[in-house]
């Protein structure tokens, strides 16, 4: 009867199974915290302790964990719409409308897809704004809006792709217009054409490489520099928050976090 | 035994390098592999055969145009027209972007419905963001007495096809 949850919780978590699975131990102390954090697999890219005001709303608004939720969002329907969805000239489109008809919950599925993309590529350029407006992107955090830009060209690059997918007449000929544009390289334009259409035309082999670039290549590409992403926000000092940052003194050897005093 | 280590490190730079040889090659065919890497790559994402619908196109009998008209062919792309000087085919694909054109016959100019882009019935462009004209393409009668378009080749401007 001297059912207590802390109680399970706490049997549960010394038990032998959990603790070969998490390693770190039990307990609330600092040091346990911070090895929680320190030796997950998933958690070791951030910090181990952040300060107060690195994570307020006010200091990033998020964008950049809305981004990284859209995102997550994308991925989950995406290989929900990949169970339906044929890549072929002849069935692409009316797979398109049998998700948005004939299947259970489809079109629900397909405008969170689209609308999150939507929401994505409106996040990643209001989380660019807000990082460079309050001069977060300064030394020692350059190379990561680096990966940034990188991060901006390869959500553009999912947005494109995935925009031929439904082979509708606005999917064909914005994809046409827009291969084109690569056709306007000087030398070897007509090649790279020829290459990401893989033909002369947006036809069947185009309708396939897109596929694969959205569902295989570019969505890695994204995860993999996500990652680097957000590791180097713990590399390069956590996120920018100018009382925490260490003063400009050339010849002090390591930063302080002394309060400035007003 | 510290004049026999002075000897040997004033020999090295004289002496064939061992180790630089071992990093010379190792680099040189790292490079090979790279290389080969890149042209088997280009040659596998570069289709060698194509299931794309011919270039070369039958137009009909000649005598199934009437004179001054202007015939498009949507499924080929092409505009077939006779004019009084004789046939000649256009590509209707728009120089601007590869969107298709079409051919108005009440302003009597052909338009491309993308970006706007305006062109005269023999091709030459009235008004952009198009930058060349549309080309006009080479055009016979076969054996049989038809007309056919090659989409593949550009000819000159204004040689009429005359029958």
């Amino acid at each position: 009867m001297a059912f207590n949850a802390d109680q399970m919780i706490d049997k549960v978590r010394g038990s032998r199974v959990w603790r070969s699975v998490f390693r770190s131990g039990t307990g609330n102390s600092t040091l346990h915290r911070a090895l929680a954090i320190q030796q997950n697999i998933f958690l070791h890219l951030f910090a181990t302790k952040v300060r107060k005001r690195m994570v307020r709303f006010s200091t990033t608004w998020y964008l950049g964990t809305l981004t990284f939720g859209t995102f997550l969002i994308l991925v989950i329907t995406g290989i929900l719409l990949m169970l339906y969805y044929h890549p072929s000239v002849p069935q692409a489109y009316a797979d398109m409308k049998d998700l948005q008809f004939v299947v259970s919950s489809g079109l629900f599925l397909r405008n969170l897809h689209r609308w999150s993309a939507q929401l994505m590529v409106f996040l990643v350029f209001a989380h660019m704004f807000k990082v460079f407006y309050r001069g977060a992107y300064r030394t020692p955090r350059e190379f990561n809006w680096v990966i940034g830009v990188v991060l901006l060209v390869i959500t553009l690059l999912l947005s494109y792709t995935g925009y031929l997918l439904p082979w509708d007449q606005l999917a064909f000929w914005a994809i046409t217009v827009g291969s084109n544009l690569s056709s306007a390289v000087p030398l070897v334009g007509n090649k790279i054409h020829f290459l990401l259409l893989g033909g002369n035309q947006v036809n069947a082999n185009a309708l396939l490489r897109f596929y694969v670039l959205h569902c295989v290549v570019l969505p890695l590409a994204a995860i993999l520099f996500i990652a680097v992403h957000f590791w180097r926000i713990r590399k390069d000092g956590g996120l920018y928050v100018q009382q925490s940052e260490p003063k400009a003194q050339p010849g002090t050897e390591k930063a302080t976090n002394v309060k400035e005093a007003k | 035994m510290p004049d026999e280590a002075q000897t040997i490190t004033k020999k090295l730079p004289t002496e064939f390098d061992r180790r630089a040889f071992f990093t010379k090659i190792g680099l040189g065919s790292l490079g090979i592999a790279a290389a080969g890497t890149i042209v088997f790559s280009y040659e596998y994402l570069s289709p060698n055969v194509l299931y794309e619908p011919s270039a070369i196109v039958n137009a009909g009998k000649p005598e199934g145009y009437s004179v001054n008209s202007v015939t498009m062919d949507v499924n080929s792309g092409i505009y077939l027209v006779r004019a009084e000087e004789g046939y000649f085919a256009l590509n209707a694909v728009c120089t601007h972007l590869g969107c298709l054109t079409a051919w108005n016959q009440d302003l009597g100019i052909i338009a491309c419905p993308c970006h706007g882009s305006k062109f005269k019935r023999t091709g030459e462009k009235i008004e952009g963001p198009a930058p060349k004209p549309l080309p006009w393409l080479k055009t016979w009668v076969s054996d049989e007495g038809d007309l056919i378009v090659d989409r593949s080749t550009d000819i000159p401007p204004l040689q009429y096809l005359r029958i």
